[in-house]
């Protein structure tokens, strides 16, 4: 493989959007069956493969399928039969899929979806919540979320080295925030062929294949005899992807392309001296950045810590590394209706993870940004402000909601 | 400038069985099922493998055909068989046969003709999975069969009515009560009929009855040959969900036919054509049996009275006497511009 970037291979450069960066790795992947099904913000995704398709630059089944249940469940069969696939959706559209969602995991397809985050009806809204992804996250999906057009490309190539790892063989969703990630343009490095072919072996399926030469029997009725086995091989394999199978991948990653994304699970952000940090998911660090930078100028020390992987949840490290600060406070941009202390779904995971730690900080969560409102830099402000009261001992409330009317 | 062809793979060259004694012994669906006794289902399902042969792929919805036929550690499928959800028949056949398709012309599978069958119970295929199985329907470039096995109601769950369950029928959902004699007032939804009608793609649909095995057989033959997306939809009488005795299926069957409430046909390549006792009858060279000879052999039908069995008897009339296709088309024969509608 060192050979590979002796050669030196130049990446292309390219302006282009979250969506149009899994499409082009969709290329690189050489992906077999792609199904597509309108629901905006992720069907730019499958225009630009369209596209690449009707251009000769993919070569693949594309089927435009009748609605998300089918679309899931056609490239599940695929995938089965030893195609590489990949698959996307949207909000209620991806709740239309759930029945194919939930077995998509038990049947160990290691499907690729994207899903372009958006906020789930009624009422209606275009803009991002991280709810339509998160529901899946009991099912043995694996989620990622990215923030840039390159993060995407780089990790929709990472999903399925991982998600087609034999060791691990579960379904990967790379999560991008709906307008601000799917439909924002920004300068991506295009890898070379090769680059992606050294990375990426073939799907191979194995003695899992469905074909006449291998005339096995899928996913009979097993009832109490064995549903429980069947369950633990799942829960082993997500604690393969998280201990071995994705830090393998980032690694090779860094080698064979020269681009380091440190610590795969999390993106730490200024927090080397930081005495109070924020958590959050997705393009919120745009502003979460912005607002750190100034308040660094005004000596207020805060730090941020970026999770990319949900689903396998890396929970003793994130607890480690959050239990430095004097105070940790969780930007959710999604809800959890009479969850514990009315929290979002990252706060109410990351006070779990702390939970076994001896110095647990004080938590705080903050429900922001939800249907695509702006995370803006004083609403980070005022968090972190909060984030100094608590940590000075002025009891907090422990779930805010902020950027909302009152 | 032409339109681009579409491109499909080869199909197996499957010939008609010329009789009986023709048919291979082989058997691709054999022991290890648990279908009740004098399942007409199960035994389509034996049929319609052993016609197909061994280079096939089974993909099976949740139903009956699912929950009795394989259990895990025992499979009575001899040839690669994988479930798909309750409405997923169309999009599990679709998706097989994408990735066959895809994988041979890339060189990542070695190329042959693979036959791909996707069944679907009637809850299955005429309720929650209608809509994929008309998507499939419409893709001209992939071999794909669905086969619908009808036993009129939702039969492994413990009988409940489908929207393929006769008028009238006691099922656990339509029980015949004090006030109420008919819970279930629908009349049974016309499959093969609508999908030949709104799938002009589709190069052969046809009905079954596996009373005519043969018959049943070399239609499952023809649609495999023939290639693209193709539909059979089979009647399986059901000796729970129908209440009767189990040796009296084919019986059962034959009278389904016979007295026009089952007609067999085929749409190939967009021609239609009656087969066997249909064909006979609508030629009037047999005579229709009235329906009551085939209500009251089952026990779901016991609630009806004279009047419901002369009011199922007018609706089956209907299909023969008024409809454009009978038995086939329920649009009926006379035109609007001949009876305008009362302004």
């Amino acid at each position: 493989m060192a050979k590979v970037i002796e050669k030196a291979q130049q990446e292309k450069e390219a302006l282009i959007s979250g969506s149009e960066a899994i499409a082009v790795a969709c290329k690189l992947a050489d992906v077999d069956v792609i199904t597509a099904y309108p629901i905006r913000p992720y069907d730019t995704v499958m225009q630009y493969v369209a596209k690449l398709v009707a251009n000769g630059e993919l070569d693949c089944e594309y089927i435009v399928a009748e609605s998300e249940h089918s679309q899931f469940e056609i490239v599940k069969h695929a995938s089965a039969v030893g195609a590489r696939v990949f698959c996307g959706s949207s909000g209620v559209g991806w709740m239309y899929a759930f029945e194919a969602l939930t077995v998509t995991p038990a049947l160990r397809i290691p499907m690729v979806a994207m899903v372009g985050n958006r906020a789930l009806d009624d009422p209606g809204a275009f803009g991002v919540e991280h709810n339509d992804a998160l529901a899946v996250r009991d099912l043995g999906w694996q989620l990622v979320w990215v923030d840039s057009a390159q993060e995407a490309l780089d990790t929709a190539l990472i999903a399925y080295r991982v998600a087609e790892d034999r060791r691990v063989f579960l379904p990967c969703a790379i999560a991008c925030d709906g307008a601000f990630l799917t439909h924002s343009q920004s300068m991506v490095k295009i890898p070379p062929q090769e680059w992606v072919n050294a990375f990426l072996p073939p799907y191979n399926r194995g003695d899992l294949q469905l074909h006449p030469d291998n005339p096995i029997t899928i996913a009979p009725q097993v009832n109490e005899d064995w549903l429980m086995e069947l369950r633990k091989h799942n829960d082993e394999a997500m604690k393969r992807s998280r201990d071995v199978v994705i830090p393998e991948a980032y690694r090779d990653f860094e080698r064979i392309f020269n681009r380091s994304y440190g610590n795969p699970f999390f993106e730490e952000y200024q927090t080397a001296d930081a005495d109070v940090v924020l958590v959050g998911m997705g393009t919120l660090s745009m502003p979460v950045k912005v607002a750190i930078r100034q308040m660094r100028k005004e000596g207020k020390k805060v730090g941020f810590v970026r999770l990319r992987w949900f689903r396998p949840f890396p929970a003793e490290q994130l607890a480690k590394t959050l239990s430095r600060f004097g105070a940790i406070g969780v930007i959710d941009r999604d809800f959890s209706f009479g969850a514990p202390y009315v929290s979002g779904v990252v706060a109410t995971e990351i006070r779990a993870a702390l939970y076994p730690v001896d110095k647990r900080p004080p938590l705080l969560d903050f429900i922001s940004g939800l249907g695509g409102r702006e995370v803006t830099v004083p609403d980070v402000r005022r968090m972190s402000d909060m984030l100094f009261a608590a940590r000075a001992g002025t009891p907090q409330p422990l779930t805010t909601w902020v950027g909302v009317r009152e | 400038m032409m339109a681009d062809a579409v491109e499909t793979l080869p199909t197996q060259q499957l010939e008609a069985f010329k009789g009986v004694k023709k048919v291979p012994l082989e058997e691709y669906f054999t022991s290890g099922h648990r279908t009740c006794q004098g399942c007409e289902s199960a035994l389509v399902m034996k049929l319609m493998v052993k016609a197909a042969g061994p280079r096939t792929i089974v993909l099976g919805s949740t139903g009956c055909m699912y929950v009795a036929n394989t259990t895990y550690y025992s499979t009575s499928w001899v040839v690669p068989w994988m479930h798909t959800q309750l409405g997923s028949s169309g999009s599990a056949g679709l998706g097989t046969a994408a990735a066959l398709k895809a994988l041979m012309r890339k060189g990542k599978m070695k190329e042959e003709p693979i036959n791909v069958i996707a069944f679907c119970g009637d809850g299955g295929g005429a309720d929650m999975g209608l809509s994929a199985i008309s998507a499939t329907l419409t893709h001209p470039q992939y071999n794909v069969l669905i086969l619908l096995y009808d036993n009129e109601s939702y039969a492994n769950t413990d009988i409940q009515a489908s929207g393929m369950t006769p008028y009238g029928a006691h099922t656990t959902f339509s029980p015949p009560g004090k006030v109420k004699r008919i819970m279930h007032t629908r009349w049974k939804k016309n499959v093969a009929g609508m999908l030949a009608a709104g799938h002009p793609e589709s190069k052969y649909i046809g009905t079954v009855c596996a009373s005519y095995a043969v018959e049943m057989m070399n239609r499952v033959r023809k649609a495999l040959t023939i290639g693209g997306p193709t539909f059979i939809h089979s009647l399986d009488p059901c000796p729970k969900g129908w209440d009767y005795d189990p040796m009296l299926s084919h019986e059962l069957g034959e009278l389904a036919v016979n007295c026009g409430i089952w007609p067999l046909y085929d749409v190939e390549n967009h021609r239609l054509r009656l087969y066997g006792r249909t064909k006979a009858l609508a030629e009037k060279r047999a005579r229709r049996q009235p329906v009551r000879d085939f209500l009251v052999r089952q026990g779901r039908f016991a609630h009806l009275t004279a009047d419901d069995i002369d009011y199922f008897q007018a609706k089956i009339d209907e299909m023969w006497d008024k409809w454009l296709l009978p038995g086939v088309l329920p649009i009926w024969k006379d035109l609007e511009v001949d009876n305008p509608p009362a302004s």
